[in-house]
């Protein structure tokens, strides 16, 4: 299988396989074959060893984002299949067309500090979300028109439940 | 001693003062709402009752609810832990009324650090120095001038019902003086409709210190030395340390003997705390903040460098057992930084980040303490503080403390929700940090700083194999986990189903 991995703006393309039968990996890393054995010894936390050289690496998985920890350094990770139409799709949308603004965590909406066919600022807060005894704004990701509020205030919300729709 | 004690508190704390209960075999009742039912604490204790809904006031706020458990199960005595009810006189004298001994202060020592005006004239009375200033109003611009002489430039004007940094004014100079005043002034007005301002002395980059008391209720006051406490972000502290880079013997003997005295006119029982701002120029002049009266956060640290067990000596204070040692026994050996690990995003704008913890990996090894309240499998509900452990490293010095605590840190990993543990590395490793240059807006500017990471190639490279690698074997795992016996479905087939092809 062939994926497209960026790592903190570098895109590297793997071309990885396990012969589930043996356990033996075979990757090529931009087309360079590298030597690799990996295991997940719990869940998110994965043993590899390359070339000899041992990490440790974990995984932080969230509505919004990927994390990839190698030792003490975190890095923001996104995977994509070259040959998937979901991410053909979502790189053609980038940053065009409605967006979406979903809760970062399960909590409380507190109240809305705009309403619907406002126009709003990239980073001016839009709705307010409670959890853990904080209240956490929660902020447009452009600037735009408030198409749609879409809960209601004193609602209890999922993390990636979207609260709103700018356009 | 004590048969039986409750513990009215939750998370790490409550399994904190469980383990004291266990090594002095004290049975240990815990309390638990309805989010809390396999929390560690009830996992740990010998004892445990419902007291309903998972909204604090409805349970761990709730004075009649504990009492009421807590003189059906028996218990003598009941160990508030910190915040919830641990500073409410009200509880504290509902104990007092029940027969039941609370771990703590009296409620009228309680009430008498709770109102800011009456503490502070009782500790003038005492000779505690506060911050110099006009505790009133200012009634005109000569009585500003008047005052900022004599104590000196700068100076900081502020609203007398004012908050948020509203009707605030750095003044460095007379000339600044009237301007800022009327500044000040106006914008009070407007803020709060109340125009009145204060005048105080400016402490520039100020240290927030806070010193250990323990008293008993025989009139033993002792002091069991400072933590620094100045690495906070929005008024929450996320590191703590002790001895303080700042404070030498002189000093802590100093504040120490003042923190006694605030202690001795608040007729304080039990642990407390004084808390301290301080000066960092050369004459290191120290001002009384406030005196929590309760078991703080951060005691692992004191108890790490005096070898004491400060939950266990509050509960024989509490029993009426006089304090073991006297001042001059008290000896601070080594050095300990704790380290607060909470359910957030340090990533994204520290939004808290409650959830199921899927995989717990922890630290240990010499030198290394963990005060936690989780698990792998737990929930951390979204209806308390975010606070999940205390990651606290000891060594024979500073330089070795972070070194262990730097070396840990890599241990440690909690997975399926996202926690602050990134934060910590970035402090270790600054510069400031480990020159001990830290104050109160310390973090907000190291977080302000751009992060400048050197090329870290092959360790992105290895990220990227990684970030692949788990992608395979979860569609093994689910291949293997989601359907037993039955025929592996074919991946393409999947993904084309879920991107709506078939």
């Amino acid at each position: 299988m062939i994926y497209d991995v960026t790592i903190d703006g570098t895109t590297f393309r793997l071309d990885l396989n396990l012969d589930r039968a043996t356990g033996r990996w075979r990757c090529l890393v931009n087309g360079r074959k590298v030597e690799l054995d990996a295991v997940l010894p719990l869940p998110d936390v994965l043993s590899i060893l390359i070339e000899g050289k041992a990490w440790q690496v974990r995984r932080e998985r969230l509505a919004s984002s990927l994390q990839i920890w190698v030792g003490d350094q975190s890095y923001a990770a996104e995977v994509s299949d070259p040959r998937s139409l979901r991410n053909r799709k979502a790189r053609g949308d980038a940053g065009k067309g409605p967006r979406h603004l979903v809760a970062p965590m399960p909590g409380k909406v507190v109240r809305f500090l705009v309403e619907e066919n406002a126009a709003v600022e990239a980073g001016q807060g839009v709705v307010v979300v409670e959890a853990m005894k904080m209240q956490n704004e929660i902020k447009s990701p452009k600037k735009g028109i408030v198409l749609k509020l879409s809960v209601s205030e004193g609602a209890a919300v999922n993390a990636g439940d979207v609260l709103a729709i700018v356009e | 001693m004590f048969k039986k004690i409750l513990i009215a508190n939750r998370g790490e704390i409550a399994v904190r003062v469980i383990r004291s209960c266990r090594e002095l075999g004290i049975l240990s009742a815990a309390v638990y709402s309805d989010v809390d039912r396999a929390g560690l604490h009830v996992l740990s204790a010998d004892e445990a009752y419902s007291i309903g809904a998972a909204a604090a006031a409805e349970s761990y706020l709730n004075i009649g609810k504990i009492l009421t458990v807590a003189k059906r199960c028996g218990a003598d005595a009941i160990h508030p832990g910190y915040g919830f009810l641990s500073e409410n006189a009200k509880f504290a004298q509902a104990c007092a009324n029940a027969g039941i001994k609370f771990i703590g202060p009296t409620a009228a020592s309680m009430e008498m650090m709770g109102s800011k005006t009456r503490a502070r004239q009782e500790m003038e009375k005492a000779g505690v120095p506060f911050v110099p200033g006009t505790s009133h109003g200012l009634e005109s611009a000569q009585q500003a001038r008047d005052v900022a002489a004599k104590i000196g430039y700068p100076v900081m004007l502020k609203a007398a019902s004012g908050g948020g940094g509203k009707g605030m004014r750095l003044v460095g100079s007379e000339q600044e003086l009237q301007p800022a005043l009327e500044a000040a002034q106006s914008e009070a007005g407007r803020a709060f409709g109340d125009g009145e301002v204060y005048l105080e002395k400016a402490i520039l980059n100020p240290r927030h210190i806070e010193m250990q008391v323990l008293a008993d209720e025989h009139g033993n006051t002792v002091y069991l030395g400072e933590r620094e406490c100045s690495i906070q972000r929005r008024h929450q502290k996320v590191m703590e340390e002790v001895p303080s880079p700042l404070v030498d013997a002189e000093l802590r003997r100093r504040m120490g003997e003042v923190a006694v005295r605030v202690a001795q006119a608040a007729h304080y029982h039990n642990a407390g705390t004084v808390e301290f701002l301080v000066d960092p120029t050369l004459e290191k002049n120290f001002y009384f903040l406030e005196m929590n009266t309760r078991l703080q956060v951060e005691h692992p640290v004191t108890e790490l460098v005096t070898g004491l067990d400060l939950v266990e000596l509050q509960i024989r204070i509490a029993a009426g057992e006089k304090l073991p040692f006297r001042q001059e026994d008290i000896l601070i050996r080594g050095h300990a930084i704790e380290c607060r690990i909470y359910a957030e995003d340090a990533d994204n704008n520290f939004f808290p980040s409650p959830g199921k913890i899927e995989t717990l990996m922890t630290p240990a090894g010499p030198g290394i303490r963990l005060d936690s309240g989780v698990y792998a499998g737990w929930t951390v509900p979204i209806d308390y503080d975010p606070l999940l452990a205390k990651l606290i490293g000891y060594g024979q010095d500073r330089q070795q403390a972070i070194a262990r605590l730097t070396r840990a840190l890599p241990e440690y990993f909690v997975g399926g929700i996202k926690t602050n543990l990134g934060l910590f590395r970035r402090i270790l490793e600054d510069g400031d940090f480990q020159s001990g240059k830290i104050d109160t807006g310390y973090l907000d500017r190291l977080l302000a700083a751009k992060v400048g990471r050197e090329d870290m190639g092959v360790e992105k490279s290895v990220a990227a194999i990684a970030a692949a690698v788990f992608i395979v074997l979860d569609s093994t795992a689910n291949q293997t986990a989601t359907k037993p016996g039955a025929a592996a479905e074919s991946s393409w087939k999947r993904t084309a189903r879920t991107e709506g092809l078939s």
